[in-house]
Parts: structure tokens; C-alpha cells; sequence
């Protein structure tokens, strides 16, 4: 099925169309990786609406990239109580492991290490969310073995 | 000590309830058949004898709500039912957990809230970092149609995209029509005008999966369990400096300081007790001295702070209260959604300002002045995030007062480095947040 009949299908059960841009923007940047203009304007056609309205949406929500990112996401709660668990050390860990900073794609275009807000993964703190699958807790010690893992993937 | 009381989670530690059949095998859906051979408002009056207040975090009675949603004949068009999974208050992580175990319960509650109200739609928004229970939930649903329980509802699960703001029930309505999350000015509120300007019923996953419990044991009996003000349990998130983290169902009105030192198992390392923020890091904090406070809606606002999603945050001696401001300030900063002044640029001063108090650049008129700006923040935005974003500031201030003037009048931090908090990245630190590399043509 091509992007827009899947957009304009997941649109359907909604009594308004325009509820299917979300849905739309993740579906799209699953296939691009992250939000081109191009796939802006695919999800604006497909539900007639504006890019710029599409845009609009986009850059309000942190999970959609409107810039790239790497091949694999790696992200670190550093919110309050993953903080108290030690989230800095899991942070400065990855950083180091990778050579990058928080916020940053590796030049290989192979990682991007950023950090994100309450994951809802407080009772096993610190928590870390490999390509959007929770890995909970994540201590310092379990970051070269992640980082082994995105490197051979 | 408190006695765990299973009801929201029952079953779930002896069966896999995400299978239909089991979930069915334990008298599921069996509340729904009931309550669809009841009149809606039959349905309604159990609900209000329960006296169920909502677990989001208001509290708000929902048979309360429920009459107050417009019946199709007089609003002239369709109601809908949706549902608040966005949890996303920090140290909250309930629903995720009742969404992962206990879908069906989750969903059989929407069904009869949907009799309830007349609706034939149910929305189900889930914060977008919970895909795990996203595909947990989709299953559940797509086995519930399949066994031709859903009737003539439709259910449909909209995925969110991270914006803490969608928690708030009116950006969560904007979210779902498809536009940026920004509260809605009320009223109309949204049993009259909701999603789609339709009369809307909108609760809280927790809420409505207590809902089938209710309509099995009756109105009567489920307002004897608990307190009488807030009957029922809760599941209590513990989260933050203590020996077993976690969920926990308890009746409400469990004390804070039994949710502490029995439930949590106490503080690890032997550290000793701080703070505790005691319904999500939205609310004012409470010092060891208040810890005996039983933890239910009306015990926790009398001694000034509030149950929220009862996500209790345990802090330790070991961490400075300044940086834990300014990881709390920073949070709210990055979640404003800018439409009003007071909430866009007072999150903004008062960051700056705290970054100035911990660093040692500050002078006392810059606490007074923090303080200052939390009154003018107060109270003046479209929705709660606001006053959110002013509450455990202020509370810090006035109760941790000593520490804050430390920091001014040693010219630093009096932790010297070794504070629990040092060096926290907040992702508004980073940057390269979303940045617009294009404009449309």
C-alpha cells in the first residue's frame, strides 16, 4: 500500500479526517526516518490538508524529527526520578562509549544520543529507550553492551 | 502496615489477563452485559453511589461528570467517550502498567461509560512513548471486536507524539482533532462542548477501569471501601530514593509515610528522608515533618499540596533543593505550550533565575524577586500547567528557605559538587531540539 492510501486508511475510523495527521506523521516517518518536507506535504495531501498546517503539528510533539536523525535513537530520561537513580552516569556513560554528546548524531549517521523527559519508567530507574523499546533500569555498567549491540545492528 | 487491595489489578498476578479468555475466565465483561441491560441512567446513579473521583488527578467525581455529559437528544449530536492514557506527570507511571496487564478491564470500563452516555465512539489517546501498551492495548481491542463485544462502538486508539501538555484534557481535545496541543479556554467544558464541539465525557485510564469493578460490586459496596471522602484504592507510583519502587494498589488514605517505610522499604544506603513530593512533580512538596499525612484527595489538599496521579517521588539528604528546582522548573519550561504569557515567559525567568541562585551569581533581591515571579505566574494561564510550573518552587522556597540562602550567601552551591542532582541534562539543554531546517514553499 503506498504512504498516502495507508495515511487516508488510518484517517477512516475518524469522524473528521483532519484527527488522522498524527497518525499520518508517524506512519510517514517511519518510511523517510524522520519529516522531509516532502513527507510533510505527502501527509498534507493525503488528508487535504495544508503543509503548513502539517508543519504546524510536527514541530509542537518531540517524538516527530524534522531534522535527521541516526539509524538507531537512543534516548535517556533525565527527569526527576530517574535522575535520583542516577540518570547523569548513564548519560555520561553513553557519551563517552559513543563519543558524542547528548543531542548529537554520530558522523556515521549510525546514532543519535539524545536525552528525553518522563518516560513513565520511574519505578525501574534510570530508564533508556532503544529505537522506542524501554530498556529499564539501564545502569552505567549496561551501556557498552547496548552500544556493542547498535554497532554490530 | 497496609494491606495490599487488588481490585483495578485483580488477577493480574495469577493469570495473563491481556488474553481475552482469561480475562473472561475471571467474570470479564460480564460487568458490560449488565450494565447494557441496564437504562444509561441506571448506569450513572451506581456509578455516583460509588462516589468514584477521578485518578488523573483533579479527583472529580465522575458520576458527576457523566451527568453532566449532554444526552444526544438535546445536544443534537453524537457524544463521545474518550480516554486520558497520556499519563505523562513525572513520577506517575500507573496507567502504563494497568494498560500493559489489564487491557481488557481498561476497555470493558470505556464500553460501559460509552452506554452510559449514548456514545457509539470511544478514543483511546495514548502518549506516544508507550508503544509497548499501545500494541498490548491494539490486540486487546482487536480481540473485543472480534468477539463482537464491542456492539455498535467503535474504538479507536490515537497514538500521541510527546507533549506532556496533552495530559490536559482540553490540548488533549485539540490533539485529537489534529492540531497543535494547546489548551482550550472553558467553558463550555467538555461534557457540553468536547471533542468536536460535541458533549464529551473524558477520564482517566485508571478511572475507567475501575468502572466494571463498580458495576460488579455494586455502587454501595465499593463507596464502603476506603475513606469515606475517597472511597476505592489507588495505585500509588513510589519512584525516587527508596528500596522497592514501584506500583502498588492500596486503599486510599494509605499514609506517606507507611508508602515510604513499608510499602517502599525505606530508604537505601541509610540516607535519610528530605522531601517528598507526594501526587507527581507538579505539587507542592512535603517535608519529613508532614509525612504522616494519609494519602487521599481531601487528607493531602488540607495539608496543602495535592494526591495528583498519587506518583510519590522520594528524595534523600543527598540532593540540593536549588538543582532539584531547577530540573522541575526546566521540565515545565520545555512543556509550556506557549499560548499564554504568564506560563511561556514566567517558566523562563524563573529558570534563569534559579540557574543564577545555584551558580552563586545571586543576591537576595533575586529570591525575592523568584518569589515574586511565582505569585504572577500563579493562577493567570488557560490551564493547571502554570500554576504546575509555580507550586514545588515556591513550596521549595518557603520550606527548604535556609539552603536557597546558602547558595546566595557562600556564592555556590553548598554541596560542592557532590549533590545526588549535579550535572542533570535536561533536554531543553540540548539544542537541537526540533529545529525548523525548512519552510514550506
Amino acid at each position: 500500500m503506498s504512504l498516502r492510501d495507508e495515511i487516508r486508511e488510518a484517517a477512516a475510523p475518524y469522524p473528521d479526517a483532519r484527527s488522522g495527521v498524527m497518525n499520518g506523521l508517524h506512519l510517514a516517518q517511519e518510511q523517510y526516518g524522520w519529516l522531509p518536507l516532502e513527507a510533510l506535504r505527502e501527509v498534507a495531501d493525503a488528508l487535504d490538508l495544508t503543509p503548513a498546517h502539517v508543519q504546524a503539528v510536527a514541530s509542537f510533539y518531540d517524538m516527530y524529527h524534522l531534522a535527521p536523525v541516526g539509524e538507531h535513537l537512543v534516548e535517556i530520561c533525565t527527569n526527576v526520578s530517574c535522575a535520583l537513580a542516577g540518570a547523569q552516569q548513564v548519560v555520561e556513560s553513553f557519551e563517552r562509549e559513543l563519543d558524542l554528546r547528548a543531542g548529537e548524531t554520530s558522523d556515521d549517521g549510525k546514532v543519535t544520543l539524545r536525552t528525553i523527559e518522563c518516560a513513565g519508567g520511574c519505578g525501574s530507574a534510570p530508564v533508556v529507550l532503544v529505537d522506542h523499546r524501554y530498556r529499564e533500569p539501564t545502569r552505567p555498567d549496561d551501556v557498552a553492551g547496548i552500544v556493542v549491540e547498535l554497532r554490530g545492528g | 502496615m497496609a494491606e495490599a487491595q487488588q481490585l483495578v489489578l485483580a488477577g493480574a498476578d495469577e493469570r495473563d489477563l491481556t488474553q481475552l479468555a482469561e480475562y473472561q475466565a475471571v467474570g470479564g465483561y460480564q460487568a458490560l452485559a449488565k450494565a447494557r441491560g441496564l437504562d444509561r441512567q441506571a448506569v450513572i446513579e451506581e456509578i455516583s453511589t460509588a462516589t468514584l473521583r477521578g485518578r488523573g488527578g483533579a479527583g472529580f467525581p465522575m458520576g458527576r461528570k457523566l451527568s453532566l455529559v449532554q444526552p444526544p437528544e438535546v445536544a443534537g449530536k453524537p457524544p463521545y467517550v474518550v480516554a486520558n492514557a497520556d499519563e505523562s506527570e513525572p513520577g506517575a507511571f500507573k496507567d502504563r502498567e494497568i494498560m500493559r496487564r489489564v487491557p481488557h478491564r481498561f476497555i470493558e470500563g470505556c464500553l460501559i461509560s460509552a452506554h452510559a452516555i449514548g456514545a457509539k465512539h470511544v478514543f483511546i489517546y495514548i502518549r506516544g512513548e508507550y508503544l509497548a501498551e499501545f500494541e498490548v492495548l491494539k490486540r486487546a481491542a482487536d480481540d473485543a471486536l472480534d468477539a463482537g463485544l464491542l456492539g455498535d462502538v467503535t474504538l479507536v486508539i490515537h497514538r500521541g507524539a510527546g507533549a506532556y501538555i496533552c495530559g490536559e484534557e482540553s490540548a488533549l481535545l485539540e490533539s485529537l482533532e489534529g492540531k497543535r496541543g494547546q489548551p482550550r479556554p472553558r467553558p463550555p467544558f467538555p461534557p457540553i462542548s468536547g471533542l468536536y464541539a460535541a458533549p464529551t465525557l473524558i477520564n482517566n485510564v485508571q478511572t475507567l477501569a475501575t468502572v466494571p469493578i463498580i458495576l460488579d460490586l455494586g455502587g454501595k459496596r465499593y463507596a464502603s471501601l476506603g475513606p469515606e471522602a475517597s472511597p476505592g484504592t489507588v495505585v500509588y507510583s513510589i519512584s525516587g530514593n527508596v528500596e522497592r519502587p514501584g506500583n502498588y494498589e492500596l486503599p486510599l488514605g494509605t499514609t506517606i509515610r507507611e508508602l515510604i517505610y513499608d510499602v517502599g522499604g525505606g530508604i537505601p544506603g541509610g540516607h535519610e528522608l528530605k522531601a517528598v513530593i507526594p501526587g507527581g512533580s507538579s505539587v507542592p512538596v512535603f517535608t519529613p515533618e508532614e509525612i504522616d499525612t494519609p494519602a487521599d484527595f481531601d487528607s493531602i489538599q488540607a495539608a496543602g499540596s495535592f494526591l495528583g496521579s498519587a506518583a510519590i517521588i522520594v528524595v534523600d539528604e543527598r540532593a540540593c533543593m536549588v538543582q532539584l528546582g531547577l530540573r522541575v522548573e526546566k521540565f515545565y519550561m520545555h512543556e509550556s505550550c506557549g499560548k499564554c504569557t504568564p506560563c511561556r515567559e514566567g517558566t523562563r525567568w524563573m529558570v534563569s533565575l534559579l540557574e543564577k541562585i545555584e551558580s552563586g551569581r545571586a543576591e537576595h533581591a533575586d529570591l525575592d524577586l523568584l518569589r515574586n515571579v511565582c505569585n504572577r505566574v500563579l493562577g493567570k494561564s488557560l490551564c493547571a500547567l502554570g500554576d504546575f510550573a509555580v507550586w514545588p518552587i515556591a513550596s521549595y522556597i518557603d520550606k527548604y528557605r535556609d539552603e536557597f540562602v546558602a547558595h546566595i550567601e557562600q556564592g555556590g552551591c553548598p554541596f560542592g559538587g557532590e549533590s545526588s542532582l549535579e550535572g542533570v541534562i535536561a533536554p531543553i539543554d540540548q539544542h537541537t531540539h526540533s529545529p525548523v531546517a525548512e519552510v514550506p514553499a
